[in-house]
Formats: C-alpha cells, structure tokens, sequence
C-alpha cells in the first residue's frame, strides 16, 4: 500500500482519466461536467502531493525506481499547475469542436500523469515509460484538430518523436551495458569505480541521451518540429506541448545526468555540450524569431530560445561544483516562470485568435481598444518572456544569469543577455501592435469565461512572483537541494 | 520613508490619473501638477534638511528577496551627489508638466507616462542596491517608449525603437558587470560595495568597468554611441525632450560616478585617460556636427552631446574639482537645455517648423520667445554669472593638470559653441522678419512664462551663488576622489 501511496498522485489523475471516459459513456448528456471531473483530479493529485509536504518523510518506491522527494513534488506542483490551467482553456475550444471530449481530456491527463511519474523517475526503465507515457497521449492531441495542418503536425511530431525515442532507448542501452543496472544510483557508482577507463563510451551514450531529450526540450538542432507542430497543432495542444514536455525534459534531464551521470570527469564533457546548445539554440531561436509573422510559429521559435536559456543553468551546475545549488535552483525557478508565463501568452492568444479567427500578428492591431484584458494579460507574459521587470521572468533569468557568472561561464551570459535584448524586439513588437497599432474594426470582442480565468490565472502569477519572488526562489532552493546531498 | 514617499509620488499621482473618469480627462494636468509639485516641495525640504558631508541620508532600508547567497534589498538613500539631482529632477518633472498643459491627445495616458517617467527616473538616482538601481533604470524605458512613440512626430516609432534598443544593449552589458560584481563581493549593496576593495572577479575587473561604462555611456551619450540622441530628442515631445535632455542623460553621468569610479577606483585610475579622451572627442565633433543641422532640436541635441562630453572629461580626471565640476556640469545642463527646449517648444507650437531656414526674425512677432531663447543660449554658450560657466570653470581647473591636451581640445569645442549658437540666434531671433509668422502669438498662458521664468531663475541663481551647491557636492564627491587616489 505504502508503494501505492507514493504514487498517489500520479493514480489520482489516473483515475480521473477514467472517470471522464466512463462519466462520458454513461451520462453523454452531462457532457459540461467532464472538465470538471478532470480538474477534480488533478486538485486530487495536489492534495496527495500536499500530503507528502506536509508529513516530510521522503521515500522511494518500487525498488528504488521512483522516488518521492522535494524535487518531484516541485515538479508535481508544476504539473498540476499546467494541466489545470490548460483543462480551463480547453473547455471553450472543445466545447467548439463538439467531438470527442472526453478523450480529449482523458489523453490530456493521461499525458500528465506520465509528465509526474517523468519528476519522480530514477531508473531509466521508468524514465522511457513514463516518458513514452506523457509523449503517445500528445502525439495524438496534435492531431486532433479536423484540418490538414493539424493532421500534418501530429505525423510530424509521431514520427520525430520516435527517432528522438530510439535514440534515447540507444543512449540507455549503452548505459545499461556498462553498469549492469539500470538505477540511476547504481550507474553513479558503476562510473565512479571504473567510470574513466570508459570516457568515450560515456560521452557517446551522453550524446545520445541529449539528443533524445533534446527533441522533448525543443533545443537546437532537434528543434525543426516545433514551429510546425506549435502552429498545426489545435492552441490549447501547443500551449501544453510547450511547456508540459519542455518542462519534463527538462527535469528528467536534471535527475538523469546530475544523479546518474554527475562524475566530474565526464560533467565538465557533457556541460560544455549544454553550453554549446545552449548558445546555439538562443540565437537562431531569437533570430527566426524576428522574421515570423504568425504568432503561433513566432512563440514556437520564442520557446526554442528559452530553452536555450534553461540550458545555461544545465551548464552552470555542472561546472560550477560548490555552487551547484545556485545553478540548478536557476533551472527550477525558469521552469516554473516560464510555464506560467508561455501558457498565459498562449491562452491569450487562444482568446484572441478564436474571435478574429487568425493567427497573424499584423491582426492583432490595436486589440487594447477591441479586448483591453487580453491584450493586457498578454503584454504582461509577453514583457515576461522577455524577462523585463516586474515579472516573473525577470527573476528567472537573472537567477540563471546569476549561476552562469558564478560557473565562470561569462561568454555564455554575455551571449544570453544580447539574446534577450533580441528577444524584447520581437515580444515588444507585438505588445506594441496592440497598443499603438490601428485597428481594423473596433468593435469589442467577447472572451469566454473559461479563458478569462485561465489567463488571469497564469497572469497574476506572472506579476505576483515578478513583485515577490521569494517564495518561489526558495521552494526551488529546496527542491534542488537534493542533489547536493547527494 | 521620506525617501520613498518622494520617489513614488510621482508614480502614485500616475495611477490617480489614469483613475480618473474619461469625462474628467482634462484633469489629469491638475492632478500632474498637483504630484509634481508636493514632490518638489519635498524634495526642496529635504535639500534644506540634509546635512552636508554626513554621507548617506534619508536611509529606507528593506530586505526584499533573502535566498541564500543572493540578497536584494530595497535600499534608498541620498548624498551630496545625488540630492542635487533628485531636485533637479522634480524641478525639471514640475516644467514638463506645465510645458504639456495644452495636450490634447489622450492626456490621461500622457501625464501617467510623465510621472512615471518621473518616479523612475529618482529611484535611478536615489536606488543603493545595484539590483534595484538596475530595476529602476530598465522601468524608465516603458514611458519613454509610449512617450516618444504615441505623442512624438515625424518618424517617432523609429525613434522610440532606436532609443529603446540602445538602451537595452547598453543595459544587457550592464547587467554581467552587476553579477560579476556582486558575486565578487557577495552583495548588491552599493554603499558596500563602494567602501570594499574589489580585486578578483569572475571576468577581469577592467572588463567589469568596461561593461557598466558601456551602459552608461549609451545614456550620457558619447560619440559613437550618441546617434539614437538626436532621432529621439527631434520626435519626442517638447516635455520629453526637456526630460531627456534634463535628468535622463544625467542618469548616464551619475551612474559613472557612483558605480564605475567609486566602486572600480583602480581601474579608473587605468582608463581615466580615456575617458577624458573620450570626453573631449564628443566635445568636439558634439560641436562641429551642430553647425551643420538646420532642426533647431537636432541642434540642442548635438550640443547635448557636446557638453555631455565636458561631463565625462571632468570624471576622467578624477579629481575632487574635476568630479565637482563634472557633477555641476550636469545641473547647469539640465536647466539650461531644458529651457532652450521649452523655448523651442512654444515656437514650435506657433509655427509648426523646426527648420531654421523657414524661420527669422522672430524677435519682432514673438519677443517673449525670442528672449527666452537669447537668454538659454547665452547660458548655453557659458556666459559668466550662469549655471554653465561655473561647471566649465571648474571642469577645466580641475582637469588641467591632469589632461592638459584633452581639456586644450575642449576649450576649443566650447569655442565653436559660441560661434553655432550665436549663429543660430542670429538666423532665428534677427535679421529680416518673415511675414508668414505676422499672426502667431507670443508667449502668453501662465504655464508657459512659469516654467520658463522658474528655470531662468535657477540658471542665474545656480550662476552667482555655486556654492549652494559646490558644498554639498564637495564633501560627496571628495569620498569618491580619496579612493581613487588611494
């Protein structure tokens, strides 16, 4: 019972995967209750986690495959948090697509509970299940919409994705082959022991591992999926896919080579690779960027940029040894900044494109007069984005800034802060279409409810956490923390 | 809470403005007025309740973010060098407001802009954690942008994009050196940090020194990186122009001051030379690039650079005098360009033309105008018994005997200014009437002859009695030049 306790959570979302199918099955004309039924399990699955909070007494499961401690609850959180958020701003567009809902919310939480199991993983078994487990359910999400477009980015993201899994389960294997077990802890020790007589074999299983991950994190050069898949794939989908997937890479990422693969010899290889990526995949994300003229594919190129970002704070832990807290607590705190706030920009623009039934960013033309919430909700996670005070982006950015001057990884600032300036253009660009733009028409536009309160949601965040960051500065200090424990 | 009452007045008075119900709009300059002149008022108290030489005063100190090593805190304080110009500023903030009495474009927004151009702009000079200074220095750009691109004319969005852009760059700089600085010394605090010695540092600490100079001098404006100065001034509103011209480049100046020579003395001793080169170029080519515009506020702009220029030469030589007439360079700038753009504002506002081919002999129609410009022209020019000729006075004693050559190559910049204002007065105020202007006004609203009236008085007052200032300048600054002496 006790191993079932752990994953509480995960099941309680699992269950309301369920629940939505059979609801649907049994009372099809009650249809209205199906996202609710799902919100309520993932306010089951917070609870659960909660719980864990509160009784402090952290433990592993399943022979030490899956673990419960500070830094899968912080994700759990942030999970929770995602597919809550994007649960509300679905109701409105699938409400519109008529067909088809309770799939469509059971595979919503069914990829969520894969993306919860992914924060607690530390086997690489359980890593690739819970990973194929969050992936398959958003495979099918892209396309979901009727149009080609849609149908066309699914294929793509299937296809893509599968290369990405291949690649990774080829990286496991050659780990696997050379420790004789595939628990992160034992792999730790297998390289300490005879770890350098091995480098290369390391590196190239490394590489593998990055490469595979890399198609989940959106970072250069496994990122040519992104902007199609983004601007193909139905709004609330994209918004989920980017964050939800990007975020979990991200975590896994952190618990795979800092618990399995953290020996100095081989980090100094392998964060120089992060660096590179890094630097690379801020640049050209930024650049492409500039030149997009839909606001799907302009935010598609944006999150190719910021997991660049992300990836500065991968470098600098590794490097940075004694001051690996600051690093990877950078991470968290852009993880979780970053997912409220690219999800806020993408709910705005689900309200938005839905009623001018366009995603071009010359349309959105002086949406302050036509819907000044919105427009406003939206320049607030876009200046965000940007990582311009008083948000909590800026916060974000700073942080990771912050670990990569003390990782003594100053070109990659250097080269992190200029993107941002970059960046501003085009994220400003818009905000200044809608505020100094002429509109076309000017008649006032109508927001659903359900989507006023997801941005709201997302955007009070955004500004709360940008006034005061600390609490959140510290629940990622903690959640950290476990690493250098170890 | 003196402090922070005064810097958030402003703001404060903006957010009342923008409360105000659209049928009371043409309250919104009372209400401006009424903010901007308790600040002053408050700011003038507090110039009469400081104690000269006593260091920092009117302390509020907070802890804001506390996260291991990373700790931010709201920090105000004043000196001797920033008193001056935090009622500089309100003064200047109080002309803006009076010189923008007859808006009529959305003025609600416009006064809310102002004063939070305002409350931004003190919190720049009064800010003594180097995060908050930061903040504060990143929020001015918000006002300006919406100032210069919704109120401005002629090419105004690429102007405001040009101005914005530059700054950012300048900033993003800005922002490693902080960091690297505040990882070295394990604060953000800038009275510390001005009172520890700093020898390592994650980058070599002249690159530090290099990074911040960069962002500050994209404000003070050197030559080269002065050219989004005259786009910005020509488009801007006259408000905005007397606001940039009158605190914002200022902000470039004190900066200098305050971070790089008082926290870096070492290595301003090192490059000390080269600022006062590079003081002394823009001096020069300031001066020889005025002669040739034929906009009347392009014209301002480039002597701005000009006698920004003596400003950078004066903190190159690093003496108490030199710093002190740097510092007084700045005041006397402030007032004098700020009434030569009010000035040219009220023509502007009658002929509707900048071209000084267009204009002539505007003594005769308009002889309010036409003395007011006379008199901000010879204050320009360094007419004994005014601001400007006691800040050059004391900028080329102080500087001599340390760059004999650079101040020799100034004088001569301070020549040619002599020769394009009286040219330009001559073009403008004399010679033959032009019967196209026979209808215009004079000057005549009450707003207009006071704001005009209070800086002219400044500028004489601030002309025979220097040492209202130079005593509390001195002691400040003298800090500052002990440790660069050593």
């Amino acid at each position: 019972m006790s191993e079932l306790d752990i994953v509480g959570p995960q099941l309680a979302i699992l269950l309301a995967a369920g629940a939505v199918l059979v609801w649907d099955a049994l009372l099809p004309r009650r249809r209205a209750a199906l996202p609710y039924l799902a919100l309520a399990g993932i306010l089951g699955a917070a609870i659960w986690t909660t719980t864990w909070v509160i009784r402090g007494d952290f433990q592993t499961a399943f022979d030490g495959t899956f673990a419960i401690d500070q830094y899968a609850v912080f994700f759990q959180y942030v999970f929770a948090g995602i597919t809550a958020i994007v649960v509300i701003a679905s109701i409105d567009w699938v409400d519109r697509v008529g067909r088809r809902q309770s799939e469509y919310f059971a595979l919503v939480l069914t990829a969520s509970a894969g993306l919860m199991f992914l924060a607690g993983a530390r086997d690489l078994i359980t890593i690739f299940l819970a990973l194929e487990l969050s992936s398959i359910p958003q495979y099918i999400l892209a396309g979901w919409g009727k149009d080609q477009r849609s149908s066309e980015a699914g294929m793509k993201y299937l296809l893509l994705g599968a290369i990405a899994s291949a690649l990774l389960l080829y990286g496991m294997a050659l780990l696997y082959g050379f420790a004789g077990s595939t628990l992160l802890t034992d792999i730790s020790a297998a390289i300490s022991e005879h770890g350098a007589d091995n480098r290369s074999l390391l590196v190239v299983a490394s590489v593998l591992l990055i490469a595979g991950f890399g198609f989940k994190m959106a970072v250069v050069p496994f990122q040519m999926w992104v902007p199609d898949v983004y601007q193909g794939a139905p709004t609330p989908v994209a918004a989920f896919l980017s964050v939800g997937s990007k975020a979990a890479a991200f975590a896994v990422v952190m618990r795979l080579f800092f618990e399995g693969l953290g020996e100095q010899f081989l980090s100094n290889d392998w964060a120089m690779i992060f660096a590179v990526i890094a630097a690379v995949s801020m640049t050209l994300g930024n650049v492409f960027a500039i030149v997009q003229r839909d606001i799907k594919r302009m935010l598609g190129y944006s999150s190719i940029a910021q997991a660049g970002n992300f990836m500065i704070g991968l470098a600098a832990i590794s490097i940075a040894g004694e001051h690996f807290v600051q690093g990877a607590s950078g991470v968290l705190l852009f993880v979780a900044a970053y997912a409220f706030t690219n999800l806020g920009a993408f709910i705005a623009v689900i309200g938005i494109s839905q009623r001018i039934g366009s995603d071009n960013i010359a349309d959105y033309a002086g949406m302050w007069r036509r819907a000044p919430l919105l427009a406003l909700a939206l320049a607030f996670c876009l200046i965000s984005l940007a990582g311009i005070p008083p948000t909590a982006g800026f916060w974000a950015k700073l942080y990771v800034f912050n670990a990569g001057i003390q990782a003594d990884l100053v070109w990659l600032v250097i080269i992190g802060v200029l993107n941002s300036v970059v960046s501003a253009y085009y994220y400003l660009a818009v905000v200044r279409q809608m505020f100094l733009g002429e509109a076309e028409e000017e008649k006032r536009l109508a927001i659903s409810p359900t989507v006023g309160v997801a941005l709201g949601v997302a955007t009070v965040g955004v500004i709360v956490f940008g006034i005061i960051p600390t609490p959140l500065v510290d629940a990622a200090r903690e959640a950290a923390a476990i690493f250098a424990a170890s | 809470m003196l402090l922070t009452v005064l810097v958030f007045l402003p703001a404060f008075a903006g957010l009342l403005i923008l409360l105000l119900p659209s049928a009371r709009a043409h309250h919104a300059r009372w209400v401006a007025l009424l903010g901007s002149l308790v600040a002053l008022a408050l700011s003038i108290v507090m110039f009469f309740d400081f104690e000269k030489g006593a260091g920092f005063q009117f302390i509020d100190r907070a802890s804001w973010i506390d996260v291991g090593s990373f700790n931010i805190q709201y920090f105000l304080a004043v000196d001797g060098l920033s008193l001056p110009l935090v009622v500089l500023t309100t003064f200047l903030t109080t002309a803006s407001v009076l010189v923008s009495f007859s808006i009529e474009h959305r003025p609600r927004a416009y006064f809310a802009c102002l004063m939070v151009l305002s409350t931004s702009v003190l919190g720049v000079f009064t800010a003594m954690d180097f995060l908050l200074f930061f903040l504060f220095w990143e929020l001015e750009l918000f006002p300006m942008y919406l100032l210069i691109s919704v109120w401005g004319s002629g090419r105004r969005e690429y102007s405001a994009m040009k101005f914005v852009l530059y700054t950012v760059a300048g900033s993003a700089f800005m922002l490693v050196a902080i960091l690297a600085l505040a990882f070295s010394a394990g604060t953000f605090d800038m009275e510390v940090l001005g009172n520890s010695t700093i020898t390592t540092a994650v980058l070599p600490l002249g690159w530090v020194f290099l990074f911040l100079f960069i962002g500050f001098a994209v404000k003070l404006p050197i030559v080269p990186l002065h050219t989004w100065l005259p786009d910005a001034h020509s488009d801007a509103p006259t408000a905005v122009s007397v606001m940039l011209a009158g605190v914002l480049l200022k902000m470039g100046g004190y900066a200098i001051i305050r971070t790089c020579v008082t926290i870096l003395p070492d290595q301003a001793n090192d490059y000390g030379i080269w600022l006062a080169a590079i003081g002394s170029i823009s001096v020069l080519y300031g001066a020889f690039v005025t002669f040739r515009q034929t906009d009347v506020k392009r014209l301002i702009a480039y002597s701005s650079v000009s006698h920004m220029g003596l400003v950078l030469l004066g903190i190159g030589a690093l003496g108490t005098t030199a710093m002190v007439g740097a510092a007084y360079q700045m005041l006397a700038h402030g007032l004098i360009t700020g009434l030569l753009f009010v000035v040219v504002g009220l023509m502007y506002e009658r002929t509707h033309t900048r071209e000084i081919g267009r204009l002539g002999g505007l003594a005769r129609q308009m002889p309010l105008i036409a003395t007011g410009l006379v008199f901000a022209g010879f204050a320009s020019v360094g007419l004994p018994a005014l601001a400007g000729f006691i800040a050059e006075v004391t900028v080329f004693l102080g500087a001599f005997q340390k760059h004999e050559w650079a101040v020799i190559m100034a004088i001569f910049g301070v020549v040619l200014s002599a020769g394009y204002i009286l040219w330009t007065l001559q073009r403008v105020v004399f010679g033959p009437v032009r019967h196209e202007w026979d209808g215009a006004d004079d000057q005549r609203h009450w707003w207009e002859h006071a704001s005009v009236v209070g800086l002219a008085a400044l500028v004489i007052l601030l002309g025979v009695y220097p040492s209202l200032i130079m005593d509390m300048l001195d002691p400040a600054i003298g800090v500052v030049s002990a440790r660069v002496a050593g």
